[in-house]
């Protein structure tokens, strides 16, 4: 039974994303969406450090139209986030038995 | 029933100030009606939402807390409080609601467990759908 989290807000402005780092369990997914991908830029170290203490045992993205948006290039996220289309947001919500979002 | 499945209501929210606890707490009402395994979480600010003596004369909204303590009506029994939660948030499990329900023998039980944070995650992992508030 392993869920993919989504977690729609900043982290400089809500706790959802350390809510949901702290209750995804080992072969879970998180996926950064919406507000939630201004903290992926490699130079935030506040989300580098909260997506480090997720471990190796989640995987992590963050979804690519979300980041251009904000002008946050692909190529410029925190290191060990892999960038995903919605085709690959699609590929992880069928990955997985459920999706469970980080509101 | 085979076809029963596991809801989790996950309420992370403090009550008032959005909408959402209330659409939560008319959500499980609705849901009640399918006769599904039903479990709801509260973590995060969620936990305000059984705080006991609400007063919300002063605020012009109306004060759905005594709600909760009917859920055992509508067979909810299954109310997660999360304990790191209550504890960041300067909460004892004295400060939350008395939520009961009648057991099989007629007797009033409590529905409210108090869980850590470890528990929570497999709580939430055993469920075949999460509904997030």
């Amino acid at each position: 039974m392993s869920t993919l989290h989504t977690v729609n807000k900043s982290p400089y402005e809500r706790g959802s994303l350390a809510s949901a780092i702290a209750h995804a369990l080992p072969g879970d997914a998180i996926l950064l969406i919406e507000d939630a991908v201004v903290g992926a830029r490699a130079s935030a170290r506040k989300t580098a450090e909260l997506l480090k203490s997720a471990g190796s045992a989640c995987s992590l993205y963050v979804l690519g139209p979300d980041l251009a948006a904000r002008g946050i290039p692909a190529t410029d996220v925190v290191e060990g986030l892999t960038v995903v289309d919605y085709a690959g947001f699609v590929d992880l919500a069928t990955g997985h038995d459920k999706t469970q979002a980080w509101l | 029933m085979s076809d029963t499945k596991r809801f989790l209501y996950v309420n992370r929210k403090a009550p008032h100030g959005t909408v959402y606890a209330l659409e939560s707490l008319e959500v499980v009402l609705i849901g009640a009606a399918f006769e599904q395994d039903v479990s709801l979480a509260f973590l995060d600010d969620g936990v305000f939402q059984l705080v006991k003596k609400q007063v919300t004369t002063g605020i012009g909204v109306k004060n759905f807390a005594p709600v909760y303590r009917a859920l055992g009506d509508y067979e909810v029994k299954k109310l997660f409080v999360e304990r790191e939660s209550l504890e960041e948030r300067g909460l004892t499990e004295d400060d939350l609601m008395e939520i009961t329900h009648e057991n099989d023998d007629e007797e009033d039980v409590n529905s409210v467990e108090i869980v850590d944070r470890a528990r929570m995650a497999e709580i939430m992992a055993a469920q075949d759908v999460v509904l997030s508030f």
